[in-house]
């Protein structure tokens, strides 16, 4: 089997977001960028086919030369080769079809991409390819089983989740659930020492449209300070939630 | 050309989201002279959407679409589309819009915008406000394409009622067999208890609870609420709730009117998931848990005298107010 697991380099989930340039741009600056977390599980259950039932794994990105740390410590975790497409991610269009040129080109079986990447959330991605591959695809996938060409799905959907069946290829969208939190994986120094001998492919972009474009960035207004109730005085809270926030 | 606008339904009844993606589609429809129509599936009471603005309903009844199927779905949404002219398409923010509208983007090549939390500030440029960085920020974004898809977040927009005759006309898209290459083979749902995506009002815990068998105060709590349960991470990571209870930047996002965290700290990654909440209430025993900083109402002190104190006050209320 032959996985490409799709990467998408995301500020860390604890930076703080400002922005810069009249708040038209992401400040990086002092921000720490990570694999993105939906993206990593996904990672993780590759490398368990990988390791049960074997498979060739891929990691592709989208970026500029600044995301191949992320690029280098997916390898270190175990995949075989990556790949970077040489553009900045414009918008998830743009990206999806970056991707889709590579899966069409490098003939696999299973794509595995993050429900969403935490930085502009936009979800799109899997979707889109899909759509452009005419592949089967399962989103919010939180279980995985294949055998031979048939697959077994498990997916989140509002209030529960819906057991699926489908075959390769198969595009998913992935999120926690595929592996345990408990089984992602740390680069250990041998991993990093291979790591560094593993290949990079460096891949032009190919000319995409960007339909999307985000004009302008703006924080959260600043919220008032709490206010207080008593612990003794807990019908307060009902009363407040009543007559003051109407939420009740 | 009309704003086309897919209404989800649940056992063919219309989702409250679907009345809110209705409200929104005519909040648009009114700023560039047009007409509202949704696209129904299996939906049993169509006509209910003319209370918010839809003029025109095409209603699919077709047993191969019982179940939603993203693939199937969008095929469908795409050929009203066409056979309508629509160049606006607003879907809701569920798990299956989200799903969905990915697909549907790539066939119509359209822009689409996720999580947005307003009517658009322009039409031309068209212009829209959303969430980004799980809530830490917002975008203001730009669809320049021709066709544009819209999700717009739940809760952000509310219902707005435009009561409007609503002509239901059946609706026949030609969907094929390749658009069943993903089969539901079980659904495993829990039924008669709000969900998290679509309560109003979320009743959530976290480790400060202790143990699983403490949670029959949050969930008695919830009930009287009329609220969905939902936890903190390590909570569903530890197995004392399902994973599927799991909120915050890596579980589901909430988007409540009214979202009380109970033994619950407020580390980042949960504020981010539920911050679009629009009252939060915290109730903790350390007065300098972060999640004080990020609520509106709070009480210091232990969720286990409390929460039972809570249910008693609001038992009173709602007894007064039935
Ligand atoms: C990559 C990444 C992603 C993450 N994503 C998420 C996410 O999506 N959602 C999420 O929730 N977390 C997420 N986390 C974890 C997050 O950082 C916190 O660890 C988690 O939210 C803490 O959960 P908690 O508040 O239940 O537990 P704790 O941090 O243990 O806090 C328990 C709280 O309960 C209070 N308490 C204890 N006893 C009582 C009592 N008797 N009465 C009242 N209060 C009491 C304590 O004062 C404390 O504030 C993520 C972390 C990482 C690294």
């Amino acid at each position: 089997m032959k996985i490409l697991v799709c990467i998408s380099n995301v500020p860390d989930t604890t930076s703080k977001i400002n922005f810069t340039d009249d708040d038209t741009k992401f400040d990086t600056n002092g921000v720490q960028f990570v694999i993105n977390p939906n993206d990593e599980f996904g990672l993780t259950r590759a490398m368990w086919f990988k390791e049960k039932q074997g498979a060739t794994v891929h990691v592709a990105t989208v970026g500029d030369a600044s995301v191949e740390p992320t690029i280098r410590k997916a390898l270190a975790i175990g995949a075989d080769e990556g790949i970077r497409i040489n553009a900045a991610p414009k918008d998830g269009f743009f990206v999806a079809r970056q991707l889709a040129e590579i899966v069409k080109n490098g003939g696999y079986d299973l794509i595995i991409a993050g429900r969403e990447s935490i930085d502009y959330n936009g979800g799109m991605v899997p979707g889109i390819m899909a759509s452009l591959l005419d592949m089967n695809f399962v989103n919010t996938c939180i279980d995985l089983e294949v055998d031979g060409t048939e697959a077994t799905a498990q997916r989140e959907i509002d209030g529960g989740k819906e057991k699926i069946s489908t075959s390769l290829p198969l595009i998913i969208g992935g999120q926690k659930g595929l592996v345990e939190e408990s089984d992602l994986r740390i680069p250990n120094m041998r991993g990093i020492m291979m790591a560094r001998k593993k290949a990079l492919n460096i891949v032009d972009p190919i000319d995409a449209p960007s339909p999307t474009n985000d004009k302008k960035f703006e924080r959260p207004a600043a919220k008032g300070p709490v206010k207080l109730v008593d612990a003794g005085n807990v019908g307060e809270l009902v009363n407040l939630l009543h007559n003051e926030a109407k939420a009740l | 050309m009309s704003i086309l606008v897919y209404t989800e339904t649940d056992n063919g009844k219309f989702k409250k989201n679907a009345f809110e993606v209705a409200s929104y589609a005519k909040n648009i429809a009114d700023q560039m002279g047009e007409s509202v129509t949704a696209l129904a599936i299996n939906a049993e009471n169509a006509d209910e959407l003319g209370t918010y603005g839809v003029s025109k309903v095409l209603g699919i009844s077709n047993d191969s679409l019982k179940g939603f199927n993203a693939k199937a779905y969008a095929s469908a949404i795409a050929q009203a589309a066409e056979m309508e002219g629509s160049k606006v398409i607003i879907v809701s923010s569920s798990a299956d819009s989200k799903y969905l509208s990915g697909i549907l983007a790539a066939r119509l090549n359209a822009g689409y915008v996720p999580n947005v939390v307003a009517a658009p500030e322009g039409i031309s440029p068209f212009m829209v406000k959303r969430t980004a960085f799980s809530n830490k920020g917002f975008a203001h974004t730009e669809i320049s394409s021709e066709v544009k898809i819209i999700g717009v977040s739940n809760n952000a927009f509310g219902l707005v009622e435009n009561t409007t005759d609503a002509v239901v006309e059946p609706f026949d898209p030609s969907i094929n067999d390749n658009d069943f290459g993903v089969k539901s083979v079980e659904v495993d749902k829990v039924v008669g208890k709000a969900t998290i995506a679509d309560a109003d009002i979320v009743v959530s815990a976290g480790r400060g609870l202790k143990g699983p068998e403490n949670w029959g105060m949050i969930e008695e709590l919830a009930d009287i609420l009329g609220a969905a349960t939902a936890c903190s991470k390590p909570v569903s990571d530890l197995g004392w709730r399902p994973h599927g209870e799991h909120v915050g930047q890596t579980g589901k996002p909430v988007a409540s009117n009214l979202y009380i965290a109970i033994g619950i700290s407020g580390a980042i990654q949960h504020l981010a998931g539920v911050s679009a909440s629009k009252t939060k209430v915290v109730i903790n025993n350390d007065p300098e848990a972060p999640f004080f900083k990020a609520a509106d109402y709070g009480i210091v002190g232990d969720a286990f005298e409390v929460v039972p104190e809570l249910i008693e006050k609001l038992k009173e209320f709602k007894a007064q107010n039935a």
